[in-house]
């Protein structure tokens, strides 16, 4: 083999020059591409143009609020603000952000594949993804929508908005994230390499592969939800009605049995970035691997329980709400292993404070006070009081935005050298950390106080008691807006006058940083040598050019294996 | 990993290492892939469920409209091109492909006359007015009077002379059942099982729902079969080489099973 393979490569056009982005060149060798690197890049585009369009919405929506009265906008077009606000984000950048865009990229080659089990199913679900974001678009130019994210019926199947086409969006945008799940959950089972056990993977495809569970167990709920009610909002069929018998609050259930377990779509993925980025920058081995890893499964198959904490308000019953309280607390137990880790990860290592570890430490924190904050809405007593106030609002911000965002923040920043073979500013990388997390907090703490003071989510008005609250979460929400333009201008800068990245910039043990920056097109020249992902000690740092290397001793050492 | 002899393998992937792998990732795949299936009619079958505890006068009531002869035929038909189905794979397995030619054949003549059937069935339907929701009608209250539950819905169905003129859809022709929340709590209504009990039209909701999705897999599958007959008549399948009939019969035999369950839960409630 060690004879044989470097000459059999050299003759194929993915030599050492050549990589996934120069290989082929053309619009159509994009549009065609079965490579999972350059879908991952397409999703990545998409996807941040999405988050683009839905912080302009916030924005908007922010500016609004400014003053108790009207400031820019009429009561009607907030409700539509608000509402594509949280459709674009959820649906169209924070469920396929993550998973779709960094996983596709990162999966294969964290395992040494050479690409994903279905290249063309991958392609096809990135189709998709065009397909429903045309289809959100086609609605917003129809009018937009006023329903809220969430479409609940009776209102969604009577107003005269268009929820028709937001919600064809929404579910062809749940298959196309159906599609990525099967790619993942295969490619993990089937395309291990030699060597890659499932304790040899890297914690992020555990998190991935139990991202993949969740959206093929509950993504075809959605599907079939929202289906139940565009054919209830085009023929009548009364199955959301009560005049027909109907019930509304069941399209709740439904939606909700989709869309809790769809929050850890959200942050599971995010946790494994962390789980990746910790252990490096702390030059220490990541902390119990085993509860990382099984934290994630145990969080997938528990999401699927606690579905009714949604719905303390709506009818249900009070046993099923103190049942589903109950499941919603056992969630913060896998929760708080994966936190406990990796703060015991960093504990007594060598921190090293660049770019991404600063957004994984934001990470941490933001996280931490929004899994607390969850467990005052858990409790029933409590929810009942700050249920559908700004107290709600502020924690699933600081779960999904201080969560999936600030993750995948972090992720772009630790795999930007890999997808693009270029190196950032550091210290503009830095900056735009802080900003963004003091923008952020700025933005959404007064939430909390607002919240537990009354203030109702989803209203155009409010009392001037509120005024200065509202008045510093929409200057936060200028300075995390700031922030983003300065981690575009590092990112987009250095595309064009970075320095080169070296394979290894980070020090990383993980196979994605054996292949070169940036990989070639089926991702290694040569098989890579399974290792502990986060034995760190089989690198050593070469200052020439700054950069980590396999020791010799551990390259004899797969020598010996493979003879 | 040192011999690359499946990277010359025409029918493996250049992302596979052996046959082996690309046919275990294939059939796992398609099983993840019914997985989502069964997640999608599962939404349906619990709105089933939840609706029958809640009214199931209703669906003792309404069952009897549907045509238990038709059902009972279109299972047996669904239940022999299952079985075709599966011949087709053994004989692509063995590399003959004018065998597959023919299972197929049958298999897409048995899901035509499924869906003939359904026909028949969904324009009786259509002309005794027994639509979904607000477009519920029943005809066979003017021509039978007060006491529908003795008419045979099928020969009520054929027999009634359609009407001339169109039915207003607008207006639907029995009460709406103004009953507000208490709609969903008919525990009194059991008693009186003559009477035609409220929100019947809930019954057909359900039935053209389900029904009608499960139609649209049955043409997705004979989709599939075409794509798969044009692969046979090119001689494309062998030992080495069948893993497409393979997926597709394992699709088919879902669509099928969801029939199944369909079947008695619909037609063969009363």
């Amino acid at each position: 083999m060690t004879t044989s393979l470097p000459v059999e490569h050299g003759a194929e056009p993915t030599g050492t020059e050549d990589n996934y982005l120069t290989c082929d060149r053309g619009i159509k060798s994009w549009i065609f591409t079965l490579d999972h690197k350059r879908i991952g890049v397409m999703y990545l585009i998409f996807t941040m143009g999405s988050f683009l369009l839905g912080g302009v919405f916030a924005l908007l929506l922010r500016t609004e609020l400014l003053t108790p009265q009207k400031t820019i906008m009429d009561a009607d077009t907030y409700n539509q603000m608000f509402t594509l606000h949280g459709a674009v984000m959820v649906f169209l950048f924070i469920i396929p952000g993550i998973p779709a865009a960094m996983g596709n990229f990162v999966l294969p080659i964290m395992l040494g594949a050479k690409d994903m089990a279905f290249p063309r199913l991958n392609l096809a679900s990135l189709y998709l993804y065009v397909l429903g974001a045309v289809f959100a678009v086609l609605a917003i130019a129809m009018g937009g929508v006023d329903t809220g994210w969430t479409f609940y019926t009776p209102y969604s199947t009577e107003t005269n908005t268009a929820v028709i086409p937001m919600t064809i969006g929404a579910f062809i945008l749940g298959f196309s994230s159906v599609f990525t799940g099967i790619n993942f959950i295969v490619t993990v089972q089937k395309l291990r390499p030699k060597g890659m056990t499932w304790f040899k993977m890297p914690l992020m495809l555990w998190s991935l592969y139990a991202t993949a569970i969740i959206q093929i167990l509950a993504t075809p709920v959605l599907g079939i939800t929202l289906l139940l009610l565009i054919i209830e909002r085009a023929l009548g069929v009364g199955i959301f009605d009560p005049a027909l018998g109907g019930d509304p609050v069941l399209y709740q259930h439904f939606f909700w049995f989709y869309s809790h377990p769809a929050v850890y779509i959200m942050i599971l993925p995010a946790m494994g970035i962390i789980s990746e980025i910790i252990s490096p920058f702390s030059r220490k081995h990541i902390f119990g691997y085993t509860f990382i890893a099984f934290s994630s499964i145990a969080i997938a198959l528990l999401s699927f329980l606690v579905w009714g904490h949604h719905m303390f308000t709506s009818t249900q019953s009070p046993l099923a709400s103190t049942i589903f309280s109950a499941l919603t607390f056992s969630v913060a137990i896998p929760s708080a292993v994966k936190v406990f880790n990796w703060l015991a990860t960093m504990f007594r290592g060598r921190l090293v404070l660049k770019t991404p570890m600063l957004w994984v430490l934001g990470f941490i924190f933001l996280f931490g006070i929004g899994g607390l904050t969850g467990l005052f809405l858990g409790a029933l007593a409590t929810d009942i009081h700050v249920h559908d106030t700004y107290f709600v609002v502020a924690h699933f911000h600081y779960t999904m935005f201080g969560g999936p965002v600030m993750a995948m923040m972090g992720g772009l920043f630790y795999w930007w050298p890999k997808f693009f073979g270029r190196m950032y500013k550091e210290n503009w990388g830095r900056l735009s950390a802080l900003l963004v997390f003091t923008g952020f907090n700025l933005t959404f703490f007064p939430q909390f106080i607002m919240g537990i003071r009354g203030m109702p989510r989803r209203y155009f008005n409010y009392p001037e008691k509120f005024e200065i609250f509202h008045q510093l979460s929409t200057i936060g929400s200028y300075v995390l807006a700031f922030g983003f333009l300065v981690v575009f201008f590092t990112l987009v800068h250095s595309l064009f006058r970075g320095k080169k990245a070296p394979a290894n910039p980070w020090g990383s043990a993980t196979l994605e940083w054996r292949c070169p920056s940036p990989p070639p097109h089926e991702n290694f020249i040569e098989p890579p040598l399974v290792t502990d992902p986060y034995d760190f000690s089989i690198l050593e740092y070469d200052e020439a050019s700054d950069c980590y290397h396999l020791k010799p001793s551990a390259k004899l050492a797969e020598d010996g294996e493979v003879a | 990993m040192s011999d690359h002899e499946p990277d010359h393998n025409p029918h493996v992937a250049h992302h596979y290492e052996t046959e082996k792998q690309q046919f275990e990732s294939g059939k796992l795949g398609m099983w993840v892939f019914l997985v989502t299936e069964i997640l999608l009619f599962g939404g349906l079958f619990c709105w089933y469920a939840i609706y029958r505890a809640n009214h199931p006068e209703v669906f003792i009531y309404a069952s009897r409209y549907l045509d238990k002869v038709l059902g009972g035929i279109n299972t047996i038909i669904l239940i022999c091109s299952s079985l075709t189905m599966a011949w087709a794979v053994r004989a692509a397995q063995m590399g003959n492909n004018k065998l597959v030619v023919r299972m197929i054949l049958v298999t897409l003549l048995c899901a035509c006359g499924f869906l003939g059937i359904k026909a028949v069935e969904y324009n009786h339907k259509l002309n005794a007015g027994l639509t979904p929701g607000r477009h519920y009608a029943p005809r066979h209250e003017e021509q039978a009077g007060a006491d529908p539950a003795v008419v045979d819905p099928a020969s009520a169905a054929g027999d009634a002379n359609p009407p001339v003129a169109p039915p207003d859809d607008d207006k639907s022709l029995i009460a709406p059942a103004a009953r507000g929340p208490e709609g969903l709590n008919l525990g009194e209504e059991k008693a009186q099982g003559e009477q035609v009990p409220d929100n019947v039209a809930l019954f057909f909701s359900i039935y053209w729902v389900m029904t009608g999705l499960h139609g649209l897999h049955v043409l997705a599958g004979m989709g599939v079969m075409i794509w798969l007959l044009l692969r046979a008549k090119r001689g494309e399948f062998g030992p080495h080489n069948f893993l497409a009939v393979d997926c597709g019969a394992l699709y088919w035999h879902v669509v099928d099973l969801v029939w199944i369950f369909l079947f008695p839960l619909l037609y063969l409630i009363d």
